[in-house]
């Protein structure tokens, strides 16, 4: 549905000649109201409550020095989460897409010409302009959410409670997390979310990239309904 | 796991109801008779048992009561875990998935009678057998080696007191003294396990005997995440650790124990520690039963049962599957499949298709953990690898000691779904 709208965003930014490629800083900084009670950028920003956003461009994720990061945001910097225009849109569409029970209370923005234009204003605050592509990354429309048809797919738990014992064999039932998350009694929507991240090799980590790659739609929908589900 | 006073009456009462079992036999009641309290026969009898919701008369016959895992003693050798984190009793098998927990060796399967001996005299009889007895050793595999020379060369291939004879051993040794290992020949448990150990001893010997040696013979050309360990061992353990191959004579060894010397292609080397790890065979119960087809007992991949009799499945090392490795994980993965498998048989319940995963983690270093891991399916002739991956090389240092952390997540996954 959006991708028309977003292909017409990058011919007006071409034809427009746009620094930002795609996205109006102008209309960014507007947003960025929505990020500024927790996050600070520019000139003598500092971490608050969330880290500060200066040369957030190509910058490991969970690496602003000092900030306390939440274990999910910890676990996914370990697993080689970097900032990039492509992984930053994909957070702020939705964060617990790429980060699991990270701390950050933001819902994301759901329209890509938003998006753009947060990211366009973000670019500003990073140093070194040649390490962010002209042009295109930013204007390629990724339509990074789950299709509405999938998310509303009704698992069978029955079927999820078989599959599980794929994911059992690590996560453990009880909610127990040393060393791996737990995944009981997760949301069976943000469940399904992550559960496409990792099979669209969003998410870093090899081994969910493995096992996700190989369910279905189905069989996701299953697995987020028995893990919901599980007292 | 710790032996309490709940998890000693739940034992004690599981055998008062294995002994009242006939009367429950006598309503009809399918039964399931496991053999081998491990990766594949505890997740095996637990899964039946919870799944079946008492439907399924499930009896695990084990011989030891306390079950040391072999996946993490390495760790042990290395000096970070206690031999008693790898301990695991059946007590909560027995008191709350009322599972049959009979401490005895399986001896004899008569497969037209479908009962299973056991040295304790009893006679247990089962609609299905599941297989799960892991590895033993192939005569006369090393020259100069047999089980009689396990207490001066053990293998410390199989959890318990080998392992920590083989601890013993590097603790005492000289220094400047030598450590060997006789590598063994494919296929065999645990792929990396021989190189996560050379690790290990290599970490230990580092901090209490730095000019000690460490000799590999291998008769292998290559070996699991070679690239990853060779690696390691250059970074942390330089000019420690030398492995002759095959192509410098290292499948041509001979031991001599009372010696203690280690001839590799003629050459003999005076040793302080031998760990010999010879080649490996289905553990014994499997010929017993006639199911093997030579080392290993062949399955059909869909269910995991026998090539050679339908109401008899083999789990984990034991069984000749295709392409997963002889592992814990593979072990545990199998069980599960064939759990499902042998419910729909016995009661009609829904038989989803077969599948299977398989992940690695080897320790070389403190923090410094690798990975490999693979999933598989279920094709006509054997369970066959889907999709695969494998730690890199060069990965930053925050990345390998997540890795690590991830392992010991994976051990407290694995054992709670093996003893609940």
């Amino acid at each position: 549905m959006r991708r028309p709208l977003a292909i017409i965003a990058l011919l007006s930014a071409a034809s427009l000649g746009w620094a930002e490629a795609g996205g109006n800083a102008e209309n960014g900084e507007a947003l960025f109201r929505q990020c500024s009670g927790c996050h600070e950028v520019g000139q003598g920003a500092r971490d608050r409550i969330g880290p500060h956003l200066n040369n957030i461009f190509d910058r490991p994720a969970g690496a602003a020095e000092g900030y306390r990061y939440s274990t999910g945001f910890e676990r996914a910097a370990a697993g080689g989460l970097v900032w990039t225009f492509e992984t930053l849109d994909d957070f702020i569409e939705n964060p617990r897409r790429l980060v699991s029970n990270t701390r950050m209370s933001f819902g994301g923005l759901a329209d890509q010409q938003d998006r753009d234009d947060l990211l366009a204003y973000l670019r500003r605050y990073s140093a070194s302009p040649g390490n962010i592509p002209e042009a295109a990354p930013t204007a390629v429309p990724v339509d990074h959410a789950v299709a509405p048809e999938v998310l509303a797919i009704i698992g069978d738990p029955a079927y999820g409670e078989y599959l599980s014992g794929e994911c059992t064999s690590c996560h453990q039932p009880s909610g127990a997390t040393t060393g791996i998350p737990s995944i009981t009694n997760w949301p069976a929507q943000d469940f399904v979310i992550a559960m496409h991240a990792y099979k669209d090799g969003v998410r870093a980590h090899p081994v969910m990239q493995m096992m996700a790659g190989r369910l279905s739609n189905e069989e996701i929908a299953a697995l987020a309904a028995y893990f919901e589900s599980i007292e | 796991m710790t032996f309490d006073r709940r998890t000693f009456l739940a034992t004690a009462s599981a055998s008062a109801g294995f002994l009242a079992a006939p009367m429950v036999r006598a309503q009809g009641k399918p039964r399931v008779v496991v053999i081998g309290g491990g990766a594949g026969g505890a997740t095996a009898a637990r899964y039946i048992a919870k799944d079946s919701e008492g439907a399924i008369d499930v009896t695990l016959v084990e011989p030891t009561r306390t079950y040391y895992t072999c996946f993490f003693s390495n760790l042990y050798l290395g000096g970070f875990r206690e031999m008693a984190s790898l301990g695991h009793s059946y007590g909560t098998l027995a008191a709350d998935y009322g599972i049959n927990v009979v401490h005895d060796w399986a001896v004899g399967v008569d497969r037209d009678a479908k009962t299973v001996s056991l040295a304790g005299g009893s006679t247990l009889p089962y609609d299905r057998l599941i297989l799960s007895p892991g590895i033993d050793f192939v005569d006369g595999a090393v020259e100069g080696w047999d089980l009689s020379a396990q207490n001066a060369m053990p293998h410390a291939y199989k959890g318990g007191s080998q392992t920590e004879l083989l601890k013993a051993q590097i603790m005492a040794m000289p220094q400047g003294g030598t450590y060997a290992m006789v590598a063994p020949p494919n296929p065999y448990r645990c792929p990396p396990g021989p190189y996560e150990r050379v690790s290990m001893v290599a970490h230990t010997l580092k901090e209490i005997n730095p000019t000690a040696k460490i000799l590999i013979a291998d008769p292998k050309d290559s070996f699991s995440k070679q690239g990853l360990f060779e690696e390691g061992w250059n970074t942390h353990y330089s000019g420690m650790i030398e492995r002759i191959g095959p192509d410098f004579g290292g499948g041509n060894v001979a031991v001599d124990p009372q010696a203690m010397t280690l001839t590799i292609d003629g050459d003999v080397n005076d040793v302080d520690v031998c760990n010999v790890i010879p080649a490996m065979k289905a553990g014994r119960i499997a010929e017993v039963a006639r199911i093997t087809d030579g080392n290993w007992a062949p399955v059909n991949a869909a269910d995991l049962s026998s090539k050679m009799d339908e109401n008899i499945h083999v789990l984990g090392d034991a069984a000749a599957q295709g392409d997963m490795p002889k592992s814990g994980f593979s072990a545990n993965s199998q069980a599960k499949v064939c759990a499902n498998a042998v419910r729909g048989a016995l009661t009609g319940s829904t038989v989803f298709p077969a599948r299977f995963a398989n992940t690695c983690w080897s320790l070389i270093d403190t923090d410094d953990g690798v990975k490999v891991g693979a999933t598989y399916e279920a094709t006509e002739e054997k369970i066959a690898k889907v999709d695969g991956f494998i730690s890199e090389t060069g990965e930053s240092d925050e990345l390998r000691a997540a890795t690590y952390q991830e392992s010991i997540g994976w051990y407290d996954g694995i054992v709670t779904d093996m003893f609940g």
